[in-house]
């Protein structure tokens, strides 16, 4: 899909060259994570792809088509862009800031409606709400998603990201990646995605590509660039515990079903049915679900001591967070660590109880690697 | 709405209202003989039209030049002449306005159009100023992803740029106004007409009443411009 072939870019006025001799090839559909230190040259590969920077050596292609002849207004009109400062229109209202590609390309009001309709409520903002407000009147974690919607929304085969997820908290970040990973199962996007942060790039990427002064050090899956780093660099980067970053790679989804726990008890179960269901469990307690199967709370051994009430509902204590199941192990593990607890409730994308993941149960996963 | 009619169509009538109130009142209360044939309605009638004539074409022609060569000079080729247009710009607002208008007379002569071409130059400066600082003051990453998203150099001025350095303009604008209608009040000195007559003639037989006539209508007209500038300003841009 996207094909560079021993790209160099020399800055005029500087010695050494920002990009040199890189060949890189990214498959339609994968996304590709650059990867490295800042000065390393990965922006500027990115930005070569929809010539904001114009190579100085070197061919690139794009679907098999030399996009150096191509009219570059053309080519960008068909990749979508995000950069790290997101680069919202003040002065424009959030539809028109997603509907800018579409009125490039002059597509009638209705067609450009519709669209920037479902890309907002794709990206988990409601058009009703959000319209017409202006960027300045959203939080970080909205305008960046103000910044893919409009990357996305007349549907470009290709997208170009530059650390899009920077400027936002990790938990609204760790909460943004997993949406995006989300949606990009469903549409099947090739994309380029530039990060210096290596847990991130091992989380989003089919394909790692680490750059170091200019050069293409290695380009593999997550997994190989964890087992098999090609050298010391990029052994450095992706850190002594490789264990613990294999975290990154795993979905909850996918070690949920192996761990068998107890039930969760409705809020209406009588209290002698939920002690004994408190005993059998390896955490000492029990998780509380209401009618719609939603989480209510959690009931350890010493809540039971105080006697108000009749039914489960009565004595839960309330959970402060859980996670989605297709966050990664990662996640899990930070919302433990927050909270305090050896224990994370795990909810479905209809807000549903699904299960719960144990520290216990981290510990075999990486050992299990091991 | 009940406020938008007040601040756009009330406040204004009522500047233009004391305006006419102080110019019935002077006519009609002339403290000797000679105040009488000096403000004649006739007299301040045609000071007014003269004086909104010297802005109008001046200020037309200032902004139009001001803001087309401010866009010019924002061009990335031209960035570093900007640069330094800038600074002979902030050098030649130093100057005084009486100096440029006496420049221009020993060099064009007397009248009309000597004093609009004179106001014109100085009314550019603070326009072309702001024009220039606006467009090169909007953020580079905004302008990136403009770019990236596939807009060509003058859908980016006239969408992004433009609309992001409007206010900055307007505020240039409405520096050159109150500058124009205070420098217009000396083009009677090169024959230029306006308040200027006024006051001059009224200093030199040393009449109050006529003095203050001329001084207080060139300065309301200043201030209606300035007020109701400011008010389209307000409701053009919405995003702050």
């Amino acid at each position: 899909m996207i094909k560079l072939d021993n790209v160099t870019k020399k800055f005029p006025g500087m010695k050494i060259p920002a990009v040199k001799d890189l060949n890189l090839e990214v498959k339609e559909g994968d996304v590709c994570v650059l990867v490295g230190p800042s000065g390393c040259g990965k922006t500027t590969t990115m930005k070569m792809i929809n010539r904001i920077h114009e190579p100085t050596e070197g061919k690139i292609y794009i679907k098999g088509e030399d996009a150096l002849k191509m009219n570059p207004i053309n080519l960008r009109l068909d990749i979508g862009y995000v950069i790290q400062e997101i680069g919202l229109f003040p002065h424009m209202t959030i539809e028109e800031n997603v509907a800018t590609v579409p009125n490039e390309k002059k597509w009638p009001k209705d067609k450009t409606d519709k669209k920037v309709d479902e890309m907002m409520t794709l990206v988990g903002l409601d058009p009703k709400i959000y319209r017409k407000r202006y960027p300045s009147a959203l939080s970080g974690g909205q305008r960046q998603r103000v910044g893919v919607a409009r990357a996305m929304v007349s549907d470009p085969p290709i997208m170009l990201m530059d650390e899009p997820f920077g400027a936002v908290d990790p938990i609204t970040r760790a909460r943004l990646q997993n949406e995006f990973l989300r949606i990009q199962e469903r549409i099947e996007k090739t994309i380029v995605f530039v990060t210096h942060d290596i847990d991130e790039a091992i989380k989003m990427g089919d394909t790692i590509a680490v750059m170091r002064e200019g050069k293409l050090i290695q380009h593999a899956t997550p997994g190989d660039l964890l087992s098999a780093p090609a050298d010391d660099f990029v052994a450095d980067l992706v850190g002594r515990n490789r264990s613990i970053k294999r975290l990154h790679l795993i979905r909850i989804r996918e070690i949920l079903d192996d761990v068998n726990r107890i039930k969760p008890a409705p809020e209406d179960m009588p209290l002698d049915d939920v002690k004994k269901r408190i005993e059998d469990s390896d955490i000492r307690s029990v998780i509380v679900v209401d009618r719609d199967n939603k989480l209510k709370g959690i009931i350890g051994v010493n809540d039971l001591k105080r006697k108000t009430g009749e039914v489960a509902g009565d004595y839960c204590q309330k959970i402060s967070d859980s996670v989605t199941d297709d966050a990664t192990l990662n996640d899990a593990l930070s919302v433990m660590l927050e909270m305090g607890e050896g224990y994370v409730a795990v909810v479905n994308e209809d807000d549903q109880y699904a299960g719960t993941i144990t520290l216990g149960d981290l510990l075999n996963v990486v050992k299990e690697d091991n | 709405m009940l406020q938008n009619l007040y601040k756009l169509v009330l406040v204004p009538l009522f500047l233009v209202i004391v305006g006419v109130v102080i110019v019935i009142y002077t006519v009609n209360n002339p403290t000797d003989g000679l105040v009488a044939r000096m403000l004649t309605y006739d007299n301040v009638i045609r000071a007014l039209r003269e004086h909104l004539m010297l802005m109008l074409v001046s200020m037309i022609g200032a902004i139009t030049v001001g803001v087309l060569v401010g866009i010019m000079l924002s061009r990335p080729s031209l960035y570093y002449l900007g640069r330094g247009v800038e600074n002979v710009v902030n050098v030649g607002q130093t100057i005084p306005s009486l100096a440029i208008l006496a420049l221009f007379f020993t060099w064009l002569g007397l009248g009309f159009r000597v004093a609009v071409f004179a106001l014109f130059l100085y009314s550019i400066l603070p326009i072309l100023r702001n024009t220039f600082a606006g467009i090169t003051s909007v953020d580079d990453s905004i302008i990136e992803s403009a770019k990236g998203m596939g807009l060509n150099q003058f859908r980016i001025l006239t969408r992004i740029e433009l609309p992001l350095a409007f206010p900055i303009i307007i505020a240039g604008i409405r520096t050159a106004i109150v500058i124009n209608v205070g420098a217009a009040t000396l083009a009677t000195f090169i024959g230029g007409g306006g308040f200027g007559d006024l006051i001059v003639t009224g200093l030199s037989v040393r009449r109050d009443m006529v003095i203050v006539t001329g001084a207080g209508l060139a300065a309301l007209t200043a201030i209606i411009l300035d007020y109701v500038i400011g008010q389209i300003e307000i409701r053009v841009v919405k995003w702050t």
